[in-house]
C-alpha cells in the first residue's frame, strides 16, 4: 500500500454551518417521542424491532416444544402451530431483520458515517417510524382477533391463505396484508431518506469510494427494497381485494364442501411470482447490510485495511443487480417450463461468484492481521463460518434436480436459517456490541458478551446441522407432528428432541444479551469517544453519544478512505478519515480512546 | 414476468452502471489528497428533494411495471374475457394531457418569475386533474351500469385496480399541488413556489406517461 503525504497548504477549512442551533429540540416530547433526529428514530426502530423479535423468538421456542415432545403440550393445536410458524417467519424476516438493518442501523449510521447532520428529510423519517409502529401494532393485534393470526405459512400462498380451514382466514390474513402494506409505505419513506442522504448529503471529501462498506451495504439494500417491496405491496392489495370484495386475481374456480365458491379464473401462480419477485431480493436486503457491517468489523478488529475494497463495492452492486433475476428458484416445484428452470438455476449459481469473492476478501483481510478477538470480532468471524455453511447448501438447492426432492423438507429450513437467519442475526449482535458504546457512551459487558456469543454460535450449529439430515430423510417442514410415518426411523424423533433442547438453550441465552443491554446502560465501563480505535466518522464526534446535529459547530472534512489501519510510518495504527494528510501528530482523539480489555 | 424482468433489469442496470462508472478509476487507498472546494464529491447537482422525487418515481415505476406484468400474465391465460372499455377514457386522457400542458406552462411562468401566471396555471392544472379523476369515476360507473359483469370478471377487477392505483398517485400529487397553490396564493417565497411547481411538473408528466402506458395496455386487450 502506498501512503502519499501532502502538505498542509492543500487543506480546506471545515465548512461552517449556521443552522446547528436549529437541530436542538426543546422539549422532552420533541426529543424522544416525536423526534426528527435520525439517531432517536434509529433507537425507536431498533427497540420496536427487538420487541417483536422477542415475540417471534418465543414462538419458535413453542414450535420446538411441539416438535421435540409432541402431544405433551395441550395448548399447541395443529392450528396454533401453523399460526406460530407463520408469525415467526414473517416477523423475523420483515419486522425484525429488515426494520433493524435499515430502520435501525441505517438511521443511526448513515448520517454519522457520511458526515451529515441528519437525514435529508427528517420529518418524513419520523413519519416512517410511526407508520412502521402502526404496522407492528396491526400485526400484533392479529393475535387477539377472532380466529387468531393467519396460519398460511409466511409465504401466504393463495388460495389456501384466504379459504376457510386455514387458521385466521377471516381476520388474521387481512390484518397481516394490511400490516404489510403499511410496513411498505413506512419503509418507502425511510428508504427515500437513506438513498438521498447517501447520494446528496455526504460531507466534503466523502466521495462515494471513501464510504465505509457498511454504508455501501445499507445503500444497495435500500435500493433493492425500494424496487422489490412494490411487488409485495401489489400482491397484498390484490389478495385483500380477493378476500374482501370477491375479486379473482389469485383465486381459481374452487369447489369447497361440495359447493362452488364465487371465485373464477384467478391465478395462484401469479401470486407466487409476485411474492418471490419481492422475496428473493428480500434475502439480499437482509444480507447486504450484514456484508457491509461485517467488512468493517473485520477490518477494525484485524487492524488491517479491507482486502479489495473496490471489489467489495462491485460485489455488493453485482449481488444487488443479480438478485432481481433469480426469484423463480423458489418455484421449481410449481411446474415451470424446464428452460425457465435452467435460466434461473444459472443466474442463481452466478450470484455465488460475487458472494464467494466477498468471503475470500474477508478471509484475506484476516490473513496475517493483528487480530483482536473482541466480542464484535467473534460475531463477525462466526458470521463468515455460518454464511459459508448456509451458502454451500444454497448451491444444492439452486439446482433444479436437487431442489425438487429436497423442496418442502427440513433441509430447506436448515438452509435458509443458516444463510439468512443466523448469519444476519450474528451480524446484528456484532454490530450492537460494536456501536453500543457510541449510542450510550458505555461498553457492553465483555464476559456476558462472550458467553452470549459462544452459546449462540455453537447452539445454532447444534440446531441446524442435524436439521439437514432430517431433510435428507424426507422430514417435511411445517408439519405439526410426524409420528408413525413409515419411512422415518424412530431416531428422527430423538434428533428432534435434541434439536429442541439446543433451541431452547439458545433462546434462553438471548436473555443474557437483553440483560446486558440494560445492565451496561448503567454499569458499563465508560467507553470514551473511540473505544475500538476506528477510523470512520461516527467515532470522531465531539460528544458521545452524539447530540442532535451529530458534529458540533463544524462538519468534518474527509481526507481519506475508511480503512487506514496499520499504515507504515503513522504514529498510531489507525488514521481517522477526517485527519488531514501530512500532519505528523497522532490522531487527536486517540488519547481519550481506550481499548477494552 | 418478462415485462417486469426487462424493466427492473433496466433500472438496476442504470443504477449499477452509474455507480460502477463512478467508482471505476478510483483508488481510494492512495487518494488521501484534498477536498475540492467547489466539488460536490459525486453528489448530483440537484436539491435533495429533487433527487428524492426521482427515487420515488423509480419506486412508482416498479409498482406499475409489476401491475402491468400481473395483468399481462393473467391475460395470457385461456379463459380471459376482454372488456368493453368506456369511451369516456379517451376524453379523460385528453383532460390529463391538458393538465400536464397546464403544469408545463406554469413551470415556464415560474421560471420567468411571473407569479400571476403561476397562480392561473396551477389553478388550471388542478381543475384538469380533478376533472380527470371525476372522469375516471364516471368510467367506473359506466362499467358498473353496463350489466355485463354479474360476477367479478378478472379483466374488470384489473381495470379497477390499475385505474385506482393511478388515481391514488394523482391524488397524492394533488396534495403537493394544494400546498404549492397555497404558497402561490399567499405570496410565499417565490423560490419555494418555483421549486414546488418544478416538482409537480415532473410528477404530472410522469403520471401522464404512466397513464399513456396503462391506457395502451388496456386498449391492447380491448376486444
Amino acid at each position: 500500500m502506498t501512503y502519499v503525504t501532502h502538505d498542509e497548504s492543500e487543506f480546506v477549512p471545515p465548512m461552517e454551518v449556521e443552522e446547528a442551533e436549529l437541530y436542538h429540540p426543546k422539549t422532552f416530547i420533541g426529543k424522544y417521542i416525536w423526534s426528527q433526529d435520525a439517531k432517536v428514530i434509529a433507537i425507536q426502530y431498533s427497540l420496536t424491532a427487538i420487541f417483536v423479535g422477542v415475540i417471534a423468538l418465543v414462538l419458535s421456542g413453542i414450535m420446538r416444544l411441539q416438535l421435540g415432545w409432541p402431544h405433551v403440550f395441550s395448548f399447541i393445536t395443529p392450528a396454533t402451530y401453523l399460526q406460530y410458524v407463520t408469525m415467526h417467519g414473517m416477523i423475523m424476516v420483515i419486522y425484525l431483520l429488515t426494520a433493524l438493518f435499515l430502520g435501525g442501523f441505517g438511521n443511526y449510521l448513515i448520517p454519522l458515517m457520511v458526515g451529515a447532520r441528519d437525514m435529508v428529510f427528517p420529518y418524513v423519517n419520523m413519519v416512517s417510524y410511526w407508520v412502521y409502529l402502526f404496522a407492528v401494532l396491526l400485526l400484533v393485534a392479529s393475535f387477539f382477533v377472532p380466529g387468531g393470526p393467519t396460519g398460511s405459512g409466511w409465504t401466504l400462498y393463495p388460495p389456501q391463505a384466504i379459504l376457510d380451514g386455514t387458521p385466521g382466514a377471516s381476520w388474521g390474513i387481512i390484518l397481516m396484508l394490511i400490516s404489510l402494506a403499511f410496513f411498505i409505505i413506512g419503509f418507502t419513506m425511510g428508504g427515500l431518506n437513506y438513498v438521498v442522504t447517501v447520494l446528496q448529503a455526504r460531507t466534503r471529501g466523502m466521495t462515494m469510494m471513501r464510504l465505509p462498506l457498511t454504508i455501501w451495504g445499507i445503500f444497495m439494500a435500500t435500493i433493492l427494497a425500494l424496487l422489490a417491496f412494490p411487488a409485495l405491496f401489489v400482491s397484498a392489495i390484490m389478495m385483500t381485494l380477493d378476500h374482501s370484495l370477491g375479486t379473482s386475481f389469485f383465486m381459481p374456480a374452487l369447489v369447497a364442501k361440495g359447493e362452488h365458491l364465487g371465485y373464477n379464473g384467478g391465478s395462484p401462480i401469479l401470486f407466487q411470482h409476485l411474492f418471490w419477485f419481492f422475496g428473493h431480493p428480500e434475502v439480499y436486503i437482509v444480507a447486504l447490510p450484514a456484508f457491509g457491517i461485517v467488512s468493517d468489523l473485520i477490518s477494525i478488529n484485524a487492524r488491517k485495511n479491507i482486502f479489495g475494497y473496490r471489489m467489495m463495492v462491485w460485489a455488493i452492486l453485482a449481488i444487488g443487480g443479480l438478485s432481481f433475476i433469480v426469484w423463480a428458484h423458489h418455484m421449481y416445484v410449481s411446474g415451470m417450463n424446464p428452460y425457465f428452470g435452467f435460466f434461473f438455476a444459472t443466474t442463481t449459481l452466478i450470484i455465488a461468484v460475487p458472494t464467494a469473492l466477498k468471503v475470500y476478501n474477508w478471509v484475506l483481510t484476516l490473513w496475517r492481521g493483528n487480530i483482536h478477538f473482541t466480542v464484535p470480532m467473534l460475531f463477525a468471524i462466526g458470521f463468515v463460518f455460518t454464511f459459508i455453511n448456509g451458502g454451500l447448501t444454497g448451491l444444492f438447492l439452486g439446482n433444479v434436480p436437487v431442489d425438487i426432492p429436497l423442496s418442502g423438507t427440513m433441509f430447506v429450513v436448515a438452509h435458509f436459517h443458516m444463510v439468512m437467519a443466523v448469519s444476519p442475526i450474528l451480524v446484528v449482535f456484532g454490530a450492537i456490541y460494536h456501536w453500543y458504546p457510541k449510542i450510550t457512551g458505555r461498553m457492553l459487558n465483555d464476559a456476558m458478551g462472550k458467553f452470549h456469543f459462544w452459546v449462540t454460535f455453537l447452539g445454532t450449529y447444534a440446531i441446524y446441522y442435524p436439521m439437514h439430515y432430517l431433510g435428507f430423510m424426507g422430514v417435511p417442514r411445517r408439519y405439526y407432528a410426524i409420528e408413525n410415518t413409515v419411512y422415518l426411523p424412530p431416531s428422527v424423533q430423538t434428533l428432534n428432541e435434541a434439536i429442541s433442547i439446543a433451541a431452547l438453550i439458545v433462546g434462553a441465552a438471548q436473555a443474557v444479551f437483553l440483560y446486558n443491554l440494560f445492565w451496561s446502560y448503567r454499569n458499563g465501563k465508560p467507553a470514551g469517544p473511540n473505544p475500538w480505535r476506528a477510523t470512520t466518522l461516527e467515532w470522531q464526534t465531539a460528544d458521545t453519544p452524539p447530540k442532535h446535529g451529530n458534529f458540533g459547530p463544524t462538519l468534518p472534512v474527509v481526507y481519506r478512505w475508511a480503512y487506514d489501519y496499520s499504515v507504515p510510518g503513522a504514529p498510531e495504527d489507525f488514521i481517522p478519515q477526517n485527519q488531514p494528510p501530512g500532519k505528523k501528530a497522532g490522531p487527536s482523539l486517540s488519547a481519550a480512546g481506550s481499548r477494552p480489555a | 414476468m418478462t415485462i417486469a424482468l426487462v424493466l427492473l433489469s433496466a433500472i438496476m442496470a442504470i443504477v449499477v452502471g452509474w455507480l460502477v462508472h463512478k467508482t471505476l478509476n478510483t483508488t481510494p487507498w492512495v487518494e488521501q489528497r484534498t477536498v475540492d472546494v467547489n466539488g460536490r464529491d459525486g453528489a448530483l447537482a440537484l436539491l435533495p428533494v429533487q433527487v428524492g422525487l426521482g427515487v420515488f418515481l423509480a419506486v412508482a415505476t416498479s409498482l406499475f411495471a409489476l401491475l402491468i406484468t400481473a395483468y399481462h400474465m393473467r391475460m395470457m391465460e385461456a379463459d380471459w374475457t376482454n372488456l368493453d372499455l368506456p369511451r369516456v377514457l379517451w376524453l379523460n386522457s385528453a383532460v390529463l394531457v391538458l393538465a400536464s400542458v397546464a403544469m408545463q406552462w406554469t413551470l415556464v411562468a415560474a421560471r420567468r418569475g411571473r407569479i400571476d401566471s403561476v397562480r392561473k396555471g396551477l389553478a388550471a392544472s388542478g381543475v384538469f386533474s380533478f376533472a380527470f379523476l371525476a372522469g375516471q369515476v364516471w368510467a367506473w360507473q359506466q362499467l358498473n351500469g353496463s350489466g355485463q359483469f354479474t360476477s367479478f370478471n378478472p379483466a374488470y377487477a384489473f381495470f379497477l385496480l390499475l385505474t385506482a392505483m393511478h388515481g391514488i398517485h394523482l391524488l397524492g400529487g394533488l396534495a403537493v399541488w394544494a400546498r404549492a397553490t397555497l404558497r402561490a396564493v399567499r405570496g410565499a417565497d417565490f423560490a419555494k413556489v418555483r421549486l414546488s411547481v418544478e416538482l409537480c411538473t415532473v410528477y404530472w408528466h410522469f403520471l401522464l406517461l404512466v397513464w399513456a402506458v396503462l391506457f395502451a395496455v388496456l386498449l391492447y386487450s380491448h376486444r
